[in-house]
């Protein structure tokens, strides 16, 4: 799983972070969106896949890998 | 109508489908409080995307399902602008208070995202996390009061209202002192009863109040929102009342409506209320399956269409304004099969009690945090928790913008 975010759009509703704390944070300054992991471990990809569907501004794309695929 | 008519207005807005529109606000069902107004869950049932009348008169469309309505507020081509003409408003007060001095909720981007993004480190879910120690000592602290010599009390005024009415003068660094003003304000602004003078003033009054608060902060700071935003030097007074005027007033009736709706509703299903006392670590999840479940702003999401879009197969005209319905989206069988039910067990986390796009609820965080606290406090504290009244006779907000009840007699 690659994970890629876009601050530009991010609103810093901050659902991301609830969702899966270990793959998104937020920016202490602004409260925009930070990504801590860019592959996430399979046990995580069902929490990302969330906070990507849950991301009222669409700021978060996951694109499934090979190697995902094949895990 | 004549026929050429019909036929331009049949291509404007899709084949008529011999289904009169629904007039909204809706009301709600006699003995089931909790649930949408039958008129639009069937339409939601029916007709998905509906034409619906407006207390003036005039009409727009009702958008019902889960996908639509995400699709509506996460598309920048549908205007929250209420300045522009075409706009669907629920009263004429509200149509004075969306366009009265409006805040960035009432605003598109960049504009919106411009204002909006001074305020989301404040709301932040690290900094709000880090608030729980202060919300829990003012959840004990109501709850000391309330319970002191005493086996009866009002939960709305005791306990649900006074809580996020603390939290959100603790952040703005309002006075709580002045707490009659602004409450009797915030309640006047989202009363569907009120008329156009009375909200004018309320806004008005709040307005000053507000004005009046940020000159005092640029003397004397502190570290509350306020006194960050007079730190800025980006806003004058009069900007500034206004942002703190939209955290007021949603920090206020909101959390304070879902707390104690979600108290009667876990009373109501004594199941439930034992499942999440036996296992207290559901509480987080059963925040947000009364989220979804109740969802409190009940009369839709406005918007209107810069240009022509096509949601759920119906074309959308630019200029024609839209009502996005969270509580029947939020029932979606598609989605959250079963949805008629509380289930705390649920995963409801996709609801959008919260709304969705860029104007979602920026301070979720926050009220997620206090509804958390607050319920497993209440439970905790009071095992013998129960209704005080007949329930017939609980005063539900049907005249209110935020749903919830008036008051909540509970003995424990």
């Amino acid at each position: 799983m690659r994970v890629t975010i876009d601050q530009d759009k991010c609103c810093g509703a901050g659902s991301c972070v609830l969702s899966a704390p270990e793959v998104f944070d937020q920016r202490e300054e602004d409260g925009i969106v930070l990504l801590l992991d860019a592959e996430p471990p399979a046990a995580l990809h069902d929490a990302v896949h969330e906070a990507a569907a849950i991301c009222p501004a669409a700021a978060i794309t996951v694109e499934q890998t090979e190697q995902a695929e094949r895990v | 109508m004549t026929t050429t008519e019909r036929i331009a207005r049949e291509q404007d807005t899709g084949p008529d489908t011999g289904r009169s529109p629904v007039a909204v606000p809706a009301a709600r069902a006699a003995g089931c409080p909790f649930d949408p107004a039958p008129e639009i869950a069937r339409a939601h049932r029916e007709e998905p995307i509906t034409r619906a009348t407006l207390w003036d008169g005039s009409s727009c469309w009702l958008v019902t399902r889960h996908q639509d309505v995400r699709e509506v507020l996460g598309d920048p081509r549908f205007s929250a602008d209420a300045t522009r003409p075409g706009f669907p408003f629920l009263t004429a007060g509200g149509r004075q208070f969306a366009t009265g001095n409006p805040s960035f909720i009432r605003q598109d981007d960049p504009e919106h995202a411009r204002l909006r993004r001074m305020l989301t480190a404040d709301f932040m879910v690290k900094k709000m996390a880090a608030m729980r120690p202060e919300v829990q000592r003012i959840a004990d602290g109501l709850l000391d009061r309330m319970t002191e010599g005493r086996q009866a009390a009002d939960l709305v005024a005791e306990f649900a209202l006074p809580l996020p009415s603390l939290v959100i003068c603790l952040l703005l660094g309002v006075p709580y002192d002045d707490h009659e003003f602004f409450q009797k304000c915030s309640s006047v602004l989202l009363s569907l009863r009120s008329s156009v003078e009375q909200v004018r003033v309320a806004q008005e009054e709040l307005q000053d109040f507000l004005s009046r608060l940020a000159e005092s902060k640029r003397r004397a700071p502190d570290d509350g929102i306020v006194s960050r935003l007079v730190a800025r030097g980006e806003l004058d007074n009069a900007a500034i009342a206004s942002m703190g005027r939209l955290l007021l007033v949603a920090g206020h009736e909101t959390t304070a409506n879902m707390t104690a709706l979600s108290t009667l509703t876990l009373l109501r299903n004594p199941d439930q209320l034992a499942r999440l006392r036996a296992e207290p670590s559901l509480i987080t999840g059963a925040v947000e399956e009364l989220l979804r479940y109740l969802t409190i702003v009940h009369n839709g999401l406005p918007r209107i269409a810069d240009e022509d879009v096509t949601i759920g197969g119906r074309t959308i005209r630019a200029g024609e304004g839209v009502l996005c319905v969270l509580n029947t989206a939020n029932r979606d069988e598609e989605i959250f099969p079963g949805g008629a039910a509380l289930d705390v067990g649920r995963d409801a986390r996709r609801h959008v009690a919260f709304g969705f796009g860029v104007h979602q609820c920026l301070g979720q965080p926050l009220a997620r945090v206090e509804l958390q606290i607050a319920l497993e406090t209440l439970l905790r504290r009071l095992p013998g928790l129960r209704l005080d009244i007949p329930f017939e006779d609980i005063p539900f907000r049907h005249d209110m913008g935020i749903y919830g009840v008036h008051a909540l007699p509970v003995a424990w």
